[in-house]
């Protein structure tokens, strides 16, 4: 019986029909889903965490409900052809990864199944309540805009709440400075600009407090506080200092509750899955 | 046959009605013979050439510039008083997509270049107006590891040499780029490639192979120029019964990996060619092949006319930290020493003599966390608890290492060695697979260490008599662009913000930068045409030069 299961599976393989499949030939296979997590490790880890579990760059791949479809044929797809408009490459165009076969394939998608939660992650939190709260007295859409609505100064959050794990996005409004968020990603280069701090004093002693929007070692791109661009050449300036203290208020637990925190949550998941 | 009809053609036609002296007939009909049949005796760059490269500055003749891997131009006309006035003189554009890593070759006005895909160029060099384009025809399952990247080309007599993804060695005409011959170095299918530039030595071309990361069994393999015909081959494994075999644990060696992806140098005067190795396979797992691994990581003198071994280096043993080895060496005499340098992807500056082998030191340039102790030979010794684990190990360098294939420069002016220095540590983790042919082989991931963030990079210039760094210029975000020293005492190098950068030789003042509009992933050139001096460096899809105004 096995060895008739594995006859089948090497012809399947030879015969290159894997593809044309809308079911993982390695559905509930305990085995392939460990070659997975080797192959996931290898190939995905990178921006989704070792456990799948979401990092700073991808999101988190252990939730029920995925951005860009649930089935098997949905994840075959978004990770053969990567997601355009987001920084999910096509299988095999990473600089990192070499690519997977549609075997190696099957089998990370057999291990992404083996590590997700088994209820559909409904958010905790309420997510009328969480609206309030952004635009309200948590203040966050004097500095974030979701949708086309609030500020500018902060990274805009319209896709964080499924692209970023909820883990990462306690640790963001709780301890900014930690992980600082990623900002402009140009084409060619290894790494983002982050949203660091920036104090400037130009030539004629004026102060500008703000975020790198984007800089090299001669010239500089930044956002004031009071949501200004400026754009100066490095060595034309009195002074240039960075920080990689964010600017944004650390939210303990007087200003923001678990409760509220979970709110403000489960409305960016929501907003974030239209 | 043919050739006696040919003579008497040309001497029927030109000679007869001259009335020539005998010596001006044997003369003028080797030239037409030459001509006709443009053999490597009588073609355009001859082995001489190569060798005495540094009498004509205004050419770049090989990857690194000379054979000593100095990537040193003798042209002086643009300077450090002058620098700041350096202009875009034209922009090659290859519409290739991803990293565009070439070193051009500039032979007799003529700019011969490769692009992503094993595209490959002859431009004039004074206007980048393109003379032939050749694109190499890939199978569509090719296993590049890290792009599909090219690093250039080697030119000898009138043909230019190409290695391809695919695994195959193609000779070009220079003046067509029309193929005269092409040979399969190995099945790309089992996971080799090339990406290197060759390096032709006598009447062979050599090349080295990519495939670290797919369990292949590296080599170097020399070519006969004239016919492509395989002189000898070297496997950077040794095989059963060899020296070194002992070094691997049961059959770990037949998928040992030690790829030799860069170019290496040449030593006429002891007939010694030195190349450089890559990691041993899985890069990031050492379990399963137990032992030191040779020739993993390893800098090899090898004889250049049979392949034979002379000696052997291995910076790193045993790596789990994918430190290869494949930095350009640089040859460099100091007094009677007669050195071998290496700033090498493992954080060391390493110092060699070239004649025995034998380290002469190793201080660190970067940030370094995985050795903190050296053994008798004063070689640096892997920390026992640096080691990539399950849940992850932090360890400096990261995977990309402290510096990587972009090449170094050596100016003999200011004495000093320059290198693009990257500081980022990695939390690497295993991830054990099984083999399979053709599939890719890491062992691990590595993923970069947030707590050490922002990851930054330098260009630093070492003093390889005390292995102290004299002066740094700080690059935002760690860099892959290589470095060219000038006799005009400027440095010239990229960064990954896509700045093209000039810097003072003895200070690293900055004199002039450019925006190229893409991330560099190239080793800048120079040369010159009717006295002009140009400097070329390949970013984004665009081959820029730069002359004074």
């Amino acid at each position: 019986m096995l060895i008739g299961c594995a006859a089948a599976l090497a012809l399947i393989a030879v015969t290159g029909t894997l593809r044309a499949q809308d079911k993982n030939p390695f559905a509930g296979d305990a085995k392939a889903a460990k070659v997975g997590e080797f192959q996931f490790r290898a190939n995905c880890a990178f921006c989704h965490g070792l456990g799948a579990r979401g990092g700073g760059r991808g999101p988190d791949l252990t939730r029920a409900q995925k951005r860009h479809g649930n089935s098997d044929a949905d994840i075959f797809r978004t990770i053969n052809e990567g997601v355009p408009g987001t920084a999910m490459p096509p299988n095999g165009a990473t600089q990192q990864g070499v690519g997977m076969t549609e075997e190696e394939i099957w089998q990370v998608i057999s291990y992404i199944r083996s590590v997700q939660v088994k209820a559909p992650a409904q958010p905790v939190g309420s997510a009328a309540h969480g609206k309030e709260l952004f635009y309200g007295t948590a203040g966050c859409s004097m500095c974030h805009m979701v949708r086309g609505k609030g500020g500018r100064f902060g990274p805009d959050l319209s896709t964080t709440g499924s692209a970023r794990s909820t883990d990462y996005i306690v640790e963001s409004v709780r301890a900014p400075s930690r992980r600082l968020a990623q900002g402009i990603s140009e084409a060619m280069k290894e790494f983002s600009q982050e949203y660091e701090t920036v104090t400037v004093v130009t030539a004629d002693g004026t102060k500008y407090l703000g975020v790198v929007l984007n800089e090299d070692h001669f010239t500089l791109q930044m956002m004031d506080t009071r949501e200004n661009l400026h754009l100066f050449e490095k060595d034309k300036l009195r002074s240039y200092e960075k920080s990689r203290e964010s600017l944004m208020t650390a939210y303990d637990q007087k200003m923001l509750s678990d409760k509220e925190l979970q709110d403000i949550i489960a409305y960016l998941m929501e907003v974030g899955a239209q | 046959m043919r050739s006696e009809a040919i003579v008497r053609r040309v001497k029927r036609r030109f000679l007869a009605p001259l009335g020539m002296t005998l010596v001006m007939r044997v003369a003028l009909l080797a030239l037409a013979i030459c001509g006709y049949f443009a053999t490597n005796i009588c073609g355009q760059v001859t082995s001489q050439r190569l060798l005495e490269s540094a009498k004509e500055p205004q050419n770049w003749l090989m990857y690194s510039g000379d054979y000593a891997g100095h990537r040193f131009s003798a042209l002086e006309q643009i300077n450090t008083s002058n620098a700041a006035s350096l202009v875009p003189r034209w922009a090659y554009q290859t519409m290739g997509g991803g990293k565009f890593e070439t070193t051009p070759l500039v032979v007799d006005g003529i700019l011969y270049g490769t692009g992503q895909d094993d595209r490959a160029f002859a431009l004039d060099a004074r206007s980048g107006r393109p003379i032939w384009q050749y694109q190499r025809a890939l199978p569509s399952d090719i296993r590049p590891c890290c792009g599909r990247v090219n690093r250039g080309l080697a030119i000898y007599g009138d043909k230019v040499f190409l290695g391809t993804l695919d695994s195959h060695v193609i000779a070009l005409d220079a003046k067509t780029g029309n193929v005269v011959w092409d040979v399969t170095a190995f099945d790309y299918r089992q996971g080799y490639s090339i990406t290197l530039a060759p390096l032709v030595i006598k009447n062979l071309v050599m090349i080295g192979v990519s495939g670290g990361e797919y369990g292949i069994r590296g080599f170097i393999d020399a070519y006969d120029a004239a016919t492509g015909e395989r002189k000898w081959r070297f496997y950077t494994v040794p095989g059963p019964g060899e020296p070194g075999h002992e070094s691997w644990e049961g059959d770990s060696w037949k998928i040992g990996g030690a790829p030799a992806w860069i170019t290496g140098s040449y030593d006429p005067v002891t007939n010694t060619t030195f190349w450089t190795t890559g990691n041993p396979s899985p890069s990031n797992r050492g379990e399963g092949r137990a032992g030191e691994n040779r020739y993993s990581n390893s800098l090899l003198a090898l004889e250049p006319d049979t392949g034979k071994l002379k000696w052997f280096f291995q910076f790193t043993k045993h790596d789990e930290h994918d430190y290869d080895a494949t930095q350009v060496p640089v040859m460099v005499d100091q007094g009677d020493q007669h050195l071998i340098l290496q700033a090498n992807r493992n954080g060391f500056f390493y110092v060699i003599d070239r004649a025995s082998g034998k380290l002469i030191s190793a201080n660190p340039y970067a940030k370094v966390t995985w050795s903190d102790s050296k053994d008798a030979s004063g070689a640096p010794v892997a920390r026992k608890d640096a080691s990539p684990t399950l849940d992850g190990n932090r360890v400096c360098p990261g995977a990309a290492g402290a510096t990587n294939w972009m090449s170094p420069t050596y100016d003999p002016q200011t004495q000093l060695f320059y290198v693009t220095a990257r500081e980022q540590c990695d939390i690497f983790s295993t991830a054990p697979q099984p083999y399979e042919a053709g599939h890719a082989y890491y062992g691990s991931a590595y993923f970069p260490n947030d707590d050490t963030a922002p990851f930054w990079g330098a260009l630093r210039a070492i003093d390889p008599a005390t292995g102290k760094i004299k002066w740094e210029w700080k690059h935002p975000s760690p860099t892959w662009s290589g470095v060219l020293s000038t006799a005009g005492g400027v440095v010239f190098t990229g960064d990954a913000e896509g700045n093209f950068i000039a810097l003072e030789a003895g200070t690293g003042k900055a004199l002039w930068h450019f925006q190229c509009g893409a991330s560099v992933y190239s080793s800048p050139m120079s040369y010159a045409i009717e006295g002009k001096q140009y400097v070329a460096i390949a970013a984004g899809s665009a081959l820029f030069t730069f002359t004074l105004p």
